[in-house]
């Protein structure tokens, strides 16, 4: 069972949590045009990193979603930090 | 010295004090160059370069294993072989793997011990008996053998399922399909090898590929720890470890490698006849020939490269195994490990074209790699021998992503992708 | 005091004699005895055969390093495959069976089997059972596979506990150098957690007369007793068997017999690993015989049983342990004869007695052999945890070397086989301090196996993996360490390969003329030892696997006769009475044409969206317009995935300017609460949108109808109802009985309908009124299966029954938003695609079928030759209709209407005709009825 830091909760057992995708991927436009290859990149593509990797996760229990980073050879978890943007 | 295996072979050998048996393959340096060089020695790679040399009379062909071959998810899988989809193009994939294992030991002339001993995935619900029925009719129109069965029919199949009243998800039925089964891993990569081996194919362990040659944008060959290798075309099957290669080509994949891990029991006397799934519990099963249980079920769902998994996952599937089959709470477990899958979007494989001239894919088999090795084997040797699609394998290129003609079997196989 | 039994102390209470069965024979131990020491105390050999060959089999181990004894164990009817008798402790009545042996260990039928030994070699089955089939010889091989047979019986009661349990320090293994450790670490102020897998601690001490200036087992007590003082907890029967990430640990802690064991999950902020070493086996002809065991497994038995293995004693070892064994074992009686090793090759004389030991042409008797090639520290913990191994050369074995995060190992299990080094490099690690291996007393000389050498020699004693068999694969180029263990399957036995690692690494190593650690390394894998799978299991079964959700009127509908059944994660009324099932739902279905049917449509998902950018934000959501909805009106619409398809469908109500409440799919409540949870936070401004699901705090009842209007109105509720002032699609807030009630006029079913919603608490009140006044106007409650077939009349869909994973809003009919909504929504740009876009999608169309004929099967695929071209998702007969209905997905069925189509189940043909999908009341003119 692994740990991982809720930025909110503190640390918590993996069970809590759930994996929502890699952390950079922007939604297109989608009023503009958007091309296929684009699009299709936006919807599926992975960086899939050997290594350090930079992801997105919910803590289920609060519902924020935080960034994580980790090491996904070594499972070792380096930080986590909040989404949320810093009010001016 | 024996080459071929046989009864009689193995007789006259033992005779001899088994002195006399050939290797199962060479240990060979790499050669500067070759028709054709295969990434990744497990058994996609060695059935690609088996079909590469037997269909397409090509054998000027290196496969290179960053360690030793079959050591990847080949040597970690539940050993499942089985056709029970849903759409006619897996079906046509799937059911092309299934044939060419019912031949397979004969092919190779290496007994990989495919044991056609049905699977049967149960329904416990009136709506799940309502989709049973609809993948049954799917799986017969697609030319694959299926049968709907009731409750007393899975009961006599599968007696040591919990038909009593404290049941928590009570059995109403299932699929099962007849010609589904399980196959000794390590035989067919080592079958492979050796027959690929036997055709001129040089099998190069210890070879870890660092980076691509490339000449005008075209992939022309690979840096190893081995030196340099020239390839007329390079075709990649590395799993788990697909992104991470491609990468160096300056590509990306539809694809998140996780742990998937698997069990197996202590060697008991036969108590179960056939493989089961039982989707609510998540937990699938069969019974070596050795005798002991082999279990698996859903993946870790953390992005993972560590061939293990952790403890909230062994515990729900080994606990819906108690839960499908409370005698069996007093086997013990033997033996846990893992592997990396690489899953995509839909749960099915990407093969063709990667995006750079001269290096294709054979990648993207997620939780299903195993019984697809004999297919993908010799739809990757068409397509590398060839430069196109054999049309079996025509659904799965990499640009179904773009025109959105997904083959989602995630729901069709009941087990969490 | 039996044959073997000698009157040395023993962590054994010989007044508490213990009877049992091994084999059909009836023997006697003591309290404290394992299955071993007591069938060793009367001077049973022979406790097991061999998986392949059945060569008879003693002992060769004391604890978890023996591979050969494996027994079935039946105690009060309770019946137990694969104990192994050198761990499970004695109980009185046991009846005990060697495994895979019949009629006994002693005289196996399949003895014979060794006779075959030729062709029976590693790998044989890969070299032949092609031809004809290998189906044909499947069955007998898996006959004689396998060791337990596992009774079919479901065991009463043998459940595991299971706790997360958390300490500063772990300390894993309760022999000198654990002790020690643990003791200075809780009088340092830490909490300690001891564990051992020994019912007693105290590790290979009971073996020594002294530690440390007294007995051991006073030495051992004031361990304990500081412990325990200084706050330290121990587990004692504590197998450590994995080691996963982030430093949790998982402990069985086992009971008596027969009970399964408590699970720990152990997070340990640092661990300490003292697992000790075992002798490994001497690799020589004959080496398996029954007698053959090791020093170590000698002293132990000596130590914490009592007995003495034998009276004539062989001992063959390369390392400078033996010397006190010898003196150990002669002062309890025996004759111990050394043999030296390097003055040439030996093997062993006798068959299931083993009758003495033959060196250049010179046979010695002796009635037991006791063999070491050395110390391998149990580094698998280590190894779990991603620790990192080195050859240590003069020392002959792996010892730990680069450390996991977190952890640190001491004793003999880090190659510090001294006693005084061992408990100082305790005391060091306590203390933070740097360990460095200390100089040694202990000296060995290699004693590995020589290939080509003669005779039978044993590497995997329980899988018959002989040296030959390592020759073989060398020779045909299973080199690799991988290779090697599978192709042999040496290591891969129940005691994983605690004897036979070392040894095959060092044939091979041999063979191909490498040094040892250039073959490879030894990987292991959790459990450490086997562990039931009960202990994964928990008491999380039955009901607590998934436990269904329950409604707040359920002994309503219980004491209304409501047939109870799961419907999406749900206990809800399948349907009211006990009866014909078939007849029940059909009246309930007609009953709601007539008059009214009151539906409890609690579950239904009820997520609400506020603040200033929530019309901004579900219009993003949704499929359909929202932002037009205006305050009071609701709206039927999807919410698709970024691949638009339909995840979930249903009404959202938007209650005032910054107010909305989605309505979606009781069985898809949690992921769409998380899925607008993970769009609300991307991007927006987190204070001007919130989420809030209050699915279980509002209970819903609804009255779908032609009287549906006039039960309302019974209510008393301070509404104009009638239809100029209440339209379809739009929903008030009202009181009930001083509580808020909202009332929505929504249809599932085609008819006038209204959903009551009220706080939870209040609901039964409403239930009461309801159906109070519904009695009168001639409605009562329905079930869900009613409910299904009435809204099938209509064509409304269950997304996940009538949708499948491609389903897209215009394959339903509802094209307008992908063609005309400007703004951006999930979905949108795959709405365009070339799947999306292209001719022949599966539409929603209704089937029917000729007069007379039964419904169609569900799950039936409507076909074009021998082509599927859609399937039946739907299919009922309807009471209000008269006649069969169904709803099915068929690829360009919405052109197709009119035109007849085969039908085909599980290979019979039928034959039905596309229709529109809505079969009652096309013109909608029921919804608008006053």
């Amino acid at each position: 069972m692994q740990i991982f830091p809720c930025p909110f909760c503190g640390a918590r057992p993996e069970a809590e949590f759930h994996f929502a995708g890699e952390l950079g991927k922007v939604r297109p436009d989608t009023v503009a045009q958007v091309n296929p290859e684009d699009w299709t990149a936006y919807l599926y593509a992975q960086r899939n990193e050997k290594g350090a990797v930079r992801e997105v996760w919910m803590h289920t229990t609060c519902a924020e979603l935080f960034m994580m980073e980790r090491d996904s050879v070594t499972m070792a978890v380096v930080a986590s930090k909040s989404l949320r943007k810093v009010a001016s | 010295m024996s080459r071929h295996y046989s009864a009689l072979t193995l007789l006259r050998e033992g005779l001899r004090g088994n002195r006399g048996w050939a290797k199962a393959w060479r240990t060979s340096k790499p050669k500067a160059s070759y028709d054709v060089v295969i990434i990744g020695g497990g058994g996609h790679g060695l059935a690609t370069a088996y079909y590469l040399a037997k269909n397409h009379g090509i054998n000027n062909v290196a496969v290179l294993e960053k360690g030793w071959l079959g050591g990847g998810n080949t040597g970690r899988n539940t050993t499942v072989i089985r056709s029970n989809y849903f759409y006619p193009e897996s079906a046509a994939l799937y059911d092309l793997s299934v044939r060419l294992y019912e031949k397979l030991s004969r092919d190779l002339n290496y007994n990989v011990m495919f044991s056609q001993r049905g699977m049967v995935v149960t329904a416990h619900s009136a709506p799940e008996m309502e989709m049973a029925a609809r993948q049954v009719n799917a799986m017969r129109l697609n030319g694959v053998d299926a049968e709907l069965l009731d409750r007393e029919q899975v009961r006599k199949l599968v007696p040591i399922l919990n038909f009593g009243p404290d049941m928590r998800h009570p059995v109403h039925g299932g699929v099962l399909q007849p010609r589904a089964g399980t196959g000794r891993h390590d035989a067919v990569a080592w079958g492979y090898a050796r027959a690929a081996d036997t055709a001129g194919v040089d099998i190069i362990q210890n070879c870890e590929v660092r980076d691509f040659i490339t000449a005008g944008g075209r992939c022309v060959g690979v840096h190893t720890a081995q030196g340099d290798i020239r390839a007329g075309v390079v075709g990649a099957a590395v799993a788990g470890h697909s992104s991470a290669l491609v990468a160096k080509a300056g590509l990306d994949l539809p694809i998140t490698s996780y742990a998937l891990q698997a069990f197996v029991s202590e060697p008991l006397k036969p108590v179960l006849d056939t493989v089961v799934l039982c989707p609510p519990f998540g937990t699938y099963l069969s019974q070596s020939d050795k005798g002991g249980l082999v279990i698996g079920g859903g993946l870790d769902r953390v992005p993972s490269y560590g061939q293990r998994g952790n403890m909230p996952v062994q515990e729900h599937i080994l606990a819906g195994l108690v839960e499908m089959m409370p005698a069996l709470a007093k086997v013990k477990l033997l033996r846990h490990w893992a592997g990396i899958v690489d899953v995509t979007p839909d749960s099915s494989p990407i093969l063709g074209q990667s995006g750079v001239d001269g290096l294709m894919l054979n990648c993207g088999w997620g939780t299903g790699g195993f019984k697809a090795i004999p297919a993908g084997g010799y739809l990757f040797a068409h397509l590398l021998a060839t430069g196109t699609h054999h049309e079996i394998s025509r659904p799965f290129d990499r640009d179904r992503f773009v025109t959105g003609r997904l083959i989602d079997e995630g729901a069709a196989s009941g087990i969490a992708h | 005091m039996t044959s073997h039994r000698t009157a040395r102390t023993a962590l054994i209470d010989r007044s508490k004699p213990l009877n049992f069965i091994f084999d059909g024979k009836p023997f006697q131990g003591v309290a404290g005895d394992t299955i071993a020491s007591a069938l060793l105390a009367n001077g049973v050999r022979v406790m097991g055969r061999s998986f392949k060959y059945h060569r008879p089999r003693g002992p060769w181990g004391a604890w978890v390093d023996d591979p050969n004894a494996i027994m079935s164990v039946s105690l009060d009817g309770r019946a137990f495959p694969n104990c192994p008798a050198t761990t499970t402790p004695l109980v009185g009545g046991m009846q005990v069976r060697a495994v895979n042996a019949f009629p006994s260990a002693q005289f196996d039928i399949k003895g014979g089997l060794d006779l075959f030994r030729r062709w029976l070699g590693a790998g044989f089955y890969y070299k032949t059972f092609m031809w004809p089939d290998w189906h044909l010889f499947e069955p007998l091989i898996r006959k004689m596979a396998g060791l337990g047979d596992v009774s079919r019986d479901v065991l009463d009661g043998y459940c595991s506990d299971q706790v997360y349990d958390d300490c500063d320090v772990l300390v894993i293994g309760g022999g000198a150098a654990g002790l020690v450790a643990a003791h200075s670490a809780a009088v340092a102020g830490q909490g300690v957690v001891l564990v051992d897998d020994h019912p007693v601690l105290g590790g290979g001490l009971h073996q020594r007369t002294m530690v440390e200036g007294i007995i051991p087992a006073e030495w051992i007590a004031a361990q304990v007793a500081g412990i325990a003082a200084a706050g330290g907890r121990i587990l004692r029967a504590t197998t450590a068997f994995g080691i996963y990430d982030h430093r949790m640990v998982a402990l069985a802690e086992n009971g008596p017999f027969g009970t399964a064991p408590r699970l720990h999950r152990m997070r340990a902020g640092r661990i300490i690993l003292a697992t000790g070493a075992l002798d490994r086996p001497v690799t020589f002809a004959n080496n398996d015989r029954p007698g053959i065991m090791s020093i170590d497994a000698a002293g132990e038995y000596l130590a914490r049983y009592g007995v003495c293995v034998g009276r004539r004693i062989a001992m063959v070892s390369n390392n400078s342990n033996a010397d006190a064994a010898q003196k150990m074992l002669r002062e309890a009686g025996a004759d111990v004869l050394r043999i030296d090793p390097s003055k040439g090759a030996f093997c062993a004389v006798g068959g299931k007695h083993l009758k003495g030991i033959a060196q250049n042409g010179t046979r010695t008797a002796a009635d037991t052999i006791l063999a070491s090639g050395g110390m391998t520290p149990l580094v698998h913990l280590w190894r779990h945890a991603g620790g990192k191994l080195d050859w240590c050369a003069d020392r002959q074995a792996f010892f730990p070397a680069a450390a996991p995060e977190g952890m640190c190992v001491i004793g003999a299990a880090n190659g510090t086989f001294d006693l005084a080094s061992a408990l100082d490099e305790a005391r060091a690690a306590v203390a933070g301090e740097q360990i460095l291996r200390a100089a040694t007393t202990y000296r060995l000389s290699p004693l590995w196996p020589e290939p080509g050498s003669k005779g039978r020699q044993w590497i995997d004693f329980q899988h018959d993996v002989t040296l030959k068999d390592i020759e073989l694969a060398a020779r045909e180029n299973y080199v690799s360490v991988e290779h090697l263990k599978r192709y042999t399957t040496l290591g891969m036995a129940s005691d994983q390969g605690k004897t036979s690692n070392m040894a095959g690494l060092a044939a091979m190593a041999a063979i191909k003329g490498k040094p040892l650690p250039e073959v490879g390394t030894t990987t292991f894998r959790p459990p450490f030892v086997p562990v039931p799978l009960a202990l994964y299991h928990g008491g999380h079964g039955g009901q607590l696997w998934s436990p269904l959700k329950r409604l707040a009127l359920e002994p309503q509908h219980r004491a209304a006769g409501a047939a109870m059944g799961e419907y999406g994660g749900w206990l809800r009324p399948g349907w009211y009475g006990g009866g014909n099932a078939p007849e029940l739902i059909h009246g309930e279905a007609l009953m709601a044409r007539a008059s009214a049917g009151i539906v409890d449509a609690s579950p239904l998902g009820k997520i609400e969206v506020m603040g200033p950018d929530a019309e901004a934000f579900v219009n993003f959501i949704y499929y359909n317009t929202i932002k037009t909805l205006k305050p009071g009106h609701i709206r039927y619409g999807f919410m698709l995935t970024e691949g638009g398809v339909i995840m979930d469908d249903g009404v959202i109500a938007r209650l005032d300017r910054n107010r909305f409440v989605i309505s979606c799919s009781s069985s898809h409540v949690d992921t769409v609460r998380s899925h607008l949870e993970a769009w609300r936070q991307d991007g927006n401004d987190l204070d001007r949108i919130f989420i809030h699901d209050v699915t279980q705090h509002w209970a819903t009842i609804t009255i779908a109808g032609p009287k549906a209007r006039e039960i309302v109105r019974g209510l008393g509720l301070d509404l104009d109802l009638s239809a100029g002032a209440f339209a379809h699609m739009t929903l008030r807030e009202a009181q009930f009985d001083g509580a808020p009630l909202r009332v929505a006029w929504v249809s599932f079913t085609g008819d006038t309908s209204f959903e009551l919603s009220i706080r939870r608490t209040g609901v039964a009140g409403l239930w009461d009124a309801v159906t109070a006044i519904g009695k009168d106007a001639g409605a009562g409650p329905i079930g869900i299966e009613a409910l299904s077939i009435l809204r099938a009349e209509k064509g409304y869909i269950m997304v996940g029954k009538d949708t499948d994973g491609e389903t897209m809003p215009h394959d339903l009919g509802f094209g307008i938003p992908r063609l005309k909504k400007k703004t951006a929504f999930l979905g949108d740009r795959s709405l365009h695609s070339e799947k999306a876009s292209a001719a022949g999608r599966k539409s929603l169309v209704g089937l029917t079928v000729p007069f007379g004929a039964v419904a169609l099967p569900t799950g039936a695929h409507v076909v074009e030759g021998k082509r599927s071209a859609g399937y039946v998702t739907s299919s009922y007969d309807s009471p209000t209709l008269g006649h069969p209905i169904a709803l099915g997905l068929v690829e360009n069925g919405a052109a197709r209407l009119g035109e007849s189509v085969e039908v085909w189940h599980l290979g019979a043909i039928r034959h039905a005709t596309i229709c529109a999908a809505c079969f009652f009341d096309a013109e909608g003119e029921r919804l608008h009825a006053e």
